[in-house]
């Protein structure tokens, strides 16, 4: 149905603008121009609040933009697709499932069987270290072994195209590091494309093909960085490298103002 | 208990193992102490309630005959139960009012629930139907039994009638709060996880209705007995409802205690059975907020 040229994920002028509940138009996002090629894996980063994760919900279908275009795998987004998983930023783990059944919750939604289902979602529980805790209430875990769960959760339905909303924010540095390592495994693996917001420069540098900068709110891409660290990558050891740092300098020339920008606004705004 | 929580790290450092163990029976001796004192105190105040009501009603502070007197009210439950009422044994009775309750109570949650979710989930039928469940929730529906006296006769169906509609709207309005407040989050979680509609009612917003549901239901129980109660209070052939009222008739005011003593046990029985379903089927939840 689609050919295998066109981009995974390609953004047209798009644009998001929210009506607040004083009846006025928020503009979140806007004059979005993006394209993630097939097996491309990128981060975005930006100053909070600028509108990250109002892109990916017009990529995953969750919203429609209200300007402007938005294709998947060449075809206008409508409605949620199948071939799209996406780790939220906030919590979305289901409070009444135990952990493994919230990992078997995609593929049984999906009509898979439920001992094959159950089978692979044992299979990531191991993978983010969760074993262990398979019949647990979501209450009983920590913040970051929930964060866990949505990811294996997420990756247990194969998704071509992977939208990941700050995943590791919650997780300590060590999982971090380890979950970061895996997720390139991963997507080395099954070669699908992936959006990675996040708001530590460093992990998007280490994580990304391409880094895209997204001004201050309402935000607009501002400047694509292309990564060319050597593949594969051990995110701990890729920070050490000199071209790292350089890259770093550079990115963060850009993104440093923005930063600025949003901070000065708030501070006026509380003033 | 935080006392636990602080006075252990600090004294560890000092104490050996048997002070610990020592310090936790001791411990465990003042909370069966203050269980005590608790309790101790709560049979003083029903104590002096029955007390002073007894013997203001002896000295006629207050009128014997309007008033009656705990004396009086205990030998008429125990007529009741040893030599039966008016209108048969005492058991017949409370199974009568139960029976009522309970057939009204379940075919009003049952309603409650499904319209309620279903008006939740589907805004074209809240639009719809929404002024109209408005409308009658403004009514005091209670005027309705002896309309339903009148449609459905003496019988137990017109105390079922009285009791669904005093169950139903509670519970709908809890159901349909509930089903629009699920967390958008893990709806469109659910979504993504590529969950159907139907999926997403059945597997989301049931779930996370069914803490709102069951809060409607304690109180929607109690509903459903005034309902039974005041139906056959109107008129009836059996029932606790009509023992108060054939009490009241012969000017007898212990009896009419007596019905409501009956009464409350059932009442506070039936909550007790639905609290215990309510900590089974809410093993999810965190203790704290699980026994609402
Ligand atoms: N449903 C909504 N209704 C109205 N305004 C919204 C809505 N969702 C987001 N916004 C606004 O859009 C802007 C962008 O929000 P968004 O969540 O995309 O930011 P973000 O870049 O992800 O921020 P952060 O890094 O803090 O997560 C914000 O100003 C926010 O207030
Ligand atoms: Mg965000």
């Amino acid at each position: 149905m689609t050919s295998n040229t066109s981009p995974a994920i390609e953004l047209r002028g798009a644009g998001k603008a929210f009506r607040t509940p004083s009846g006025a138009l928020h503009t979140a996002v806007r004059d979005l121009d993006l394209t993630v090629e097939r097996g491309e894996f990128v981060a975005v980063v930006g100053p909070t609040g600028c509108g990250k994760s109002t892109t990916l919900t017009l990529v995953s279908g969750l919203e429609e933009p209200t300007e402007g275009e938005v294709l998947v795998g060449g075809e206008p987004v409508g409605g949620i697709g199948g071939n799209v998983g996406f780790v939220f930023q906030q919590d979305a783990v289901f409070p009444w499932r135990t952990v493994l059944s919230n990992v078997m919750a995609g593929p049984r939604f999906r009509g898979v069987a439920k001992a094959e289902a159950r089978e692979r979602a044992r299979d990531w529980l191991a993978r983010v270290g969760l074993s262990a805790f398979e019949d647990r209430y979501p209450h009983q875990l920590s913040g970051g072994q929930r964060k866990r769960v949505a990811l294996a959760a997420t990756f247990v339905n194969d998704p071509g195209i992977l939208l990941m909303d700050e995943p590791f924010s919650a997780l300590d540095v060590q999982t971090r590091a380890l979950m970061s390592d895996q997720l390139l495994d991963l997507w080395a693996g099954t070669g699908s494309s992936v959006v990675f917001v996040t708001h530590d420069l460093e992990e998007s540098i280490a994580l990304a093909d391409k880094v895209v900068v997204m001004t201050a709110g309402p935000a607009t891409v501002k400047e694509v960085f292309t990564i060319d660290l050597p593949r594969p990558r051990k995110v701990e050891e890729v920070r050490l490298e000199p071209r790292f740092v350089e890259i770093y300098r550079e990115i963060w020339s850009s993104l440093g103002e923005e930063v600025r920008i949003t901070r000065e606004r708030g501070a006026a705004h509380a003033a | 208990m935080p006392p636990e929580s602080v006075s252990l790290p600090a004294a560890g450092a000092l104490a050996k193992p048997s002070d610990a163990a020592e310090r936790s029976k001791a411990r465990a001796r003042a909370v069966r102490r203050r269980a005590l004192l608790v309790n101790g105190a709560r049979l003083l105040v029903l104590v002096l309630f029955l007390g002073l009501w007894e013997w203001f009603s002896r000295a006629g502070v207050i009128d014997k005959f309007n008033f009656s007197m705990p004396s009086e009210v205990y030998d008429q439950i125990r007529t009741w139960v040893m030599h039966g009422t008016a209108q048969g044994s005492l058991a017949e009775q409370i199974w009568a009012t139960l029976q009522e309750a309970l057939y009204g109570w379940v075919i009003g949650v049952a309603a409650g629930v499904l319209l309620g979710i279903a008006l939740g989930r589907v805004r074209f039928l809240a639009d719809v139907f929404g002024p109209y469940v408005k409308i009658l929730n403004a009514m005091p529906r209670i005027v309705l039994a002896p309309i339903f006296l009148i449609w459905f006769g003496l019988g137990p169906a017109s105390k079922v009638a009285s009791a669904v509609v005093l169950v139903f709207f509670p519970v709908f309005f809890n159901a349909f709060q509930g089903a629009r407040e699920v967390d958008r989050n893990l709806v469109a979680n659910a979504r993504i996880l590529g969950a159907s509609n139907r999926q997403v009612t059945f597997q989301v917003v049931i779930p996370s209705a069914t803490s709102w549901i069951f809060t409607s239901l304690h109180v929607s129980f109690g509903f459903a007995l005034i309902g039974a109660i005041v139906g056959e209070y109107i008129g009836a052939t059996k029932g606790l409802g009509l023992m108060v009222s054939t009490a009241q008739g012969t000017f007898n005011s212990a009896g009419v205690y007596a019905a409501m003593v009956i009464l409350a046990v059932v009442a506070l029985i039936a909550e007790g059975l639905l609290t215990f379903l309510e900590k089974r089927l809410f093993r999810w939840k965190p203790a704290e907020s699980g026994a609402r």
